[in-house]
């Protein structure tokens, strides 16, 4: 097996995703769905203090509430087993770590009756203060051992201190970003029904194998007394990668109440008790000669978790890759503030980290007087700078130069502030993008069956992502058949075990065991077999006979912005991705996914904060209204592309991940086109209108 | 605590077609009867707060939001969810488009933008303006401006507008 496939190949067509029947006919099933005889309704009550500890809980006027049937409180809950995410020891405690962690839960036969129980749990509470707000000084600041998920926490190559002062182009920078929300369409639910000795539980996970372990090990069964299904997941971007308090508390309650219990959180709750993405503060320091060429970076990134559980967003470790330097250093410090506990959102690390690290560079380019894709290309590594590595392929400068040409970068005038249309100052940016090319063992089976079908299995999820309509299309390809012919079984842990929808490794990872597994059973049927044949394969061995290369896609986008001088309101008029990502296996799905990519990236820039109050110490707000996500108005003109990128060092179908890429540099390349636009420098995000009337002074 | 009965109400729904006598919680919204009593889980909850348009449905042929509609309100209406688009095994056109132009990815807001998206073309044949129609004497015109415009009740957290868009027009015309 190569990269390439013959033209006949299923790989590389533009396959309508094989389950839009179901979607667009409503017949697709997520978690509430699933039809259950005899079901009851779970709902979460929430702490309404930030710190402190529950005194007393009068159950009484809930359980009076018609329809209502049990009230769970960490006095009367189950125990639960020690686990590592102390996010999961549900109702274990009557500490409150953070505002609207769940201290409480209602059953009921219907959710009406559910809702207005809640509404009726009195709970007394001793209230602590809370200190909720990050900033760069702050007393509790730490070092943790490793950031996300196993990356040194920091690290240095040469004498930065020295080289930064000696440069004659020197960039200090402190970029800011908010706090934002994964915000999935699809809330968190979760139905758990007990049976034969076990539970199984219908939730929107983006990885129904590794929810079943960690939900096996939280409860205290074993994991074959487990079962997770999750045929049709509404959107996750890192916030359904691991099992939410939510899940676990739908089986104590389904276990308390002895009948299934359905239970999904709320838009408000999902601010509190799903994750979220820290906010950061970040400085960065560049020092160049003349000619932008770069002698030293530093990259230095202050973020946020909670008391509960420490997440260390990896902010600068694409700092690490991105460009030469000989003297270098990067370093994350942390603070476990009386907040909600931050997860993963669409590229951790990559996102916010990119979006300091490309505006520093935008800096720099001015500050040089060098065009900033020059710059880049000046700026090139021969190999992964802090290792040495090969890169496994880098097309960093193709992407920039195809994107510059697609987009009509050289007539560009750099002059920063000059650009009037009415009562609109215009303004184009570019910036790079960057994902690594993981992938994580799978095992998958493909079945020959008696009808002339194939069953192929694979404990995926497709989140949105098109994960159904790939795999379906590398075992056809891996078989040689029709991709009619496929019945292909994802979303349920008693598939065989594959890592969850995340890091954008999903199609290498899945995809690699699908196709090993197929190519079995084709070997097998090629040599007589008959009847029902099964095969199967397992990545792992595969894995660890892998060469040492750097491996990751590279990207380059461009945006053009329009600034309202008379509201300050920035307007995306256009946006191009270009990204080198090995083989594109549907183009279909793969420009949906990047575009997606892209639109939360401008809207990180623009529109996403979740504001923490200091007095009430929580996110105010949290809703749809007041949580701005980009709306069908404000997406114009945003288009992405890629270039035909063979990389031999990959896995069986020459493809890196493609659902994180989009998000990187998106933010960037945006406030680099304000800068443009506007002569202002917005090194905080989001760039909102009274941030950029308060720099517009009187109208022009 | 048993149920109480004085809380629910006899109503009539007709619902993709069907008359349906229903009792229902006077608490409950359209939505909540649809996906919870009727097992219609076509429409989504998405915030349940008319913020989101997961759960659009049409209502009379005109787009209403079901959570933020008291089902005994609505006692004698008509009412049409995803569900009742397509013609048998034939897709309605605007379920088709959305298919081909990739129209979607995770699938959750889908069938709110599709039954939103067939409502906004009956109010734009009707004549109805909106904020970007160039001239109200004019008929409006199911631009890629007006079709993103109206289509603004409806978010798409994966960033499938393009395709939404794309696909209207298409059905359109």
């Amino acid at each position: 097996m190569t990269g390439r496939a013959a033209p006949t190949s299923p790989l590389g067509s533009a396959l309508q995703r094989v389950e839009a029947r179901e979607k667009v006919t409503g017949a697709a099933r997520y978690a509430y769905e699933h039809p259950r005889e005899d079901v009851l309704y779970g709902w979460i009550v929430g702490a309404t203090i930030a710190r402190g500890e529950i005194r007393a809980i009068d159950a009484g006027p809930a359980l009076a509430a018609s329809g209502v049937i049990a009230i769970l409180t960490h006095e009367s809950a189950p125990a639960l087993r020690r686990v590592a995410d102390h996010e999961l020891m549900v109702l274990q405690s009557p500490a409150v770590a953070y505002r609207g962690q769940i201290v409480a839960a209602v059953v009921a036969e219907t959710a009406e009756a559910a809702r207005e129980g809640a509404a009726l749990v009195r709970i007394a509470y001793a209230e602590n203060d809370h200190d909720v707000l990050l900033r760069p000084d702050h007393p509790k600041l730490y070092k943790p051992d490793v950031v996300n998920p196993s990356f040194p926490t920091d690290t240095a190559l040469g004498d930065f201190e020295a080289a930064f002062g000696d440069a004659p182009v020197q960039i200090d920078a402190t970029y800011v970003t908010a706090a934002t929300h994964n915000n999935p369409m699809e809330p968190h639910a979760t139905m758990a029904v007990w049976e034969d000795g076990g539970v199984t539980l219908y939730d929107s996970t983006q990885g129904a194998p590794a929810a079943r372990d960690t939900i096996a090990q939280v409860l205290g069964l074993e994991r074959s007394q487990v079962r997770v299904i999750s045929p049709h997941v509404g959107g996750g971007f890192g916030s359904k990668g691991s099992p939410r308090p939510h899940a676990v508390l739908a089986a104590l309650c389904a276990k308390v109440a002895g009948r299934p219990v359905k239970l999904a959180v709320t838009r408000q709750q999902m601010f509190d008790i799903t994750g979220y993405r820290t906010p950061t503060i970040q400085r960065l320091r560049l020092g160049a000669d003349r000619e932008g060429r770069l002698s030293a970076i530093a990259h230095d990134v202050v973020e946020q978790t909670s008391t509960v559980r420490e997440f260390a967003e990896q902010t600068a470790t694409a700092t690490r890759v991105m460009y030469a330097a000989p003297n270098r250093r990067t370093s994350h410090r942390l603070a476990a503030l009386d907040v909600p506990t931050p997860a993963w959102m669409r590229a951790p690390g990559e996102c916010p980290g990119m979006f300091a690290l490309e505006s520093a560079i935008d800096e720099l380019a001015v500050a040089a007087g060098v065009d900033p894709i020059e710059l880049r290309v000046r700026n090139e590594p021969p190999s992964e700078p802090e290792t040495g590595k090969p890169f496994s392929s880098r097309s960093l400068v193709r992407c920039l130069e195809e994107g510059a040409a697609r987009f009509g970068w050289a007539s560009r005038d750099p002059a920063p502030g000059v650009r009037r249309e009415g009562r609109w100052l215009v303004g184009t940016g570019v910036a790079a993008s960057i994902y690594p090319a993981y992938q994580r063992p799978s095992e998958a089976f493909a079945r020959a069956r008696s009808n002339g079908r194939f069953e192929v299995g694979v404990g995926a999820a497709d989140i949105g992502t098109g994960a159904r309509t790939v795999l379906t299309q590398i075992a056809a390809d891996a078989l040689g058949v029709d991709l009619d012919a496929v019945d292909l079984r994802i979303g349920d842990s008693a598939l065989p075990p594959g890592p969850v929808a995340g890091g954008s490794a999903g199609t290498a990872s899945w995809g690699s065991a699908v196709a090993g597994a197929c190519r079995a059973l084709s070997l097998a049927l090629e040599e007589g077999a008959e009847g029902e044949v099964e095969a199967s394969y397992d990545t792992g061995p595969d894995l660890e006979a892998r060469g040492d290369y750097a491996r990751y896609a590279f990207g380059a986008q461009f945006a053009e912005v329009r600034v309202d001088v008379d509201s300050g309101e920035v307007r995306l008029a256009r946006m191009l991705g270009v990204f080198a990502a090995g083989r594109i296996l549907n183009p279909l799905t793969a420009r949906s996914q990047l575009i997606g990519g892209m639109t939360m990236g401008f809207s990180m820039a623009l529109l996403e904060e979740s504001r923490m109050d200091p007095g009430f110490g929580d996110f105010l707000n949290h809703d749809l209204a007041q949580y701005h996500v980009p709306v069908n108005a404000d997406v114009r003109d945003i288009d992405a592309t890629w270039l035909d990128e063979h990389d031999e060092h990959l896995n069986p179908m020459g493809s890196k991940g493609i659902g994180e890429i989009g998000i990187v540099g998106a933010a960037a390349a945006v406030a680099n086109a304000v800068y443009h636009a506007t002569g202002t420098r917005f090194r905080e995000l989001p760039i909102r209108p009274d941030r950029v009337l308060a720099t517009l002074g009187d109208p022009l | 605590m048993p149920v109480e009965q004085a809380q629910f109400a006899d109503i009539t729904l007709h619902v993709n077609g069907e008359q349906l006598r229903l009792t229902v919680d006077t608490r409950s919204s359209l939505l909540d009867v649809l996906r919870e009593q009727l097992g219609l889980t076509g429409s989504k909850r998405g915030c349940d707060h008319g913020q989101c348009g997961a759960c659009t449905v049409l209502l009379e042929d005109r787009r209403a939001n079901s959570c933020l509609a008291l089902a005994v309100a609505h006692d004698g209406a008509r009412v049409t969810t995803i569900e009742g688009l397509a013609r048998g095994d034939e897709l309605h056109p605007m379920q088709a488009a959305f298919v081909e132009h990739d129209g979607l990815q995770c699938g959750y807001c889908t069938p709110g933008q599709i039954c939103s998206a067939v409502g906004m073309l009956w109010e734009l044949n009707e004549g109805w303006p909106s904020a970007v129609t160039p001239a109200l004497d004019d008929a409006p015109f199911p631009s890629r401006e007006e079709i993103a415009e109206r289509m603004s009740g409806n978010i798409c957290r994966c960033g499938a507008y393009p395709g939404i868009v794309a696909a209207i027009e298409e059905a359109a015309s």
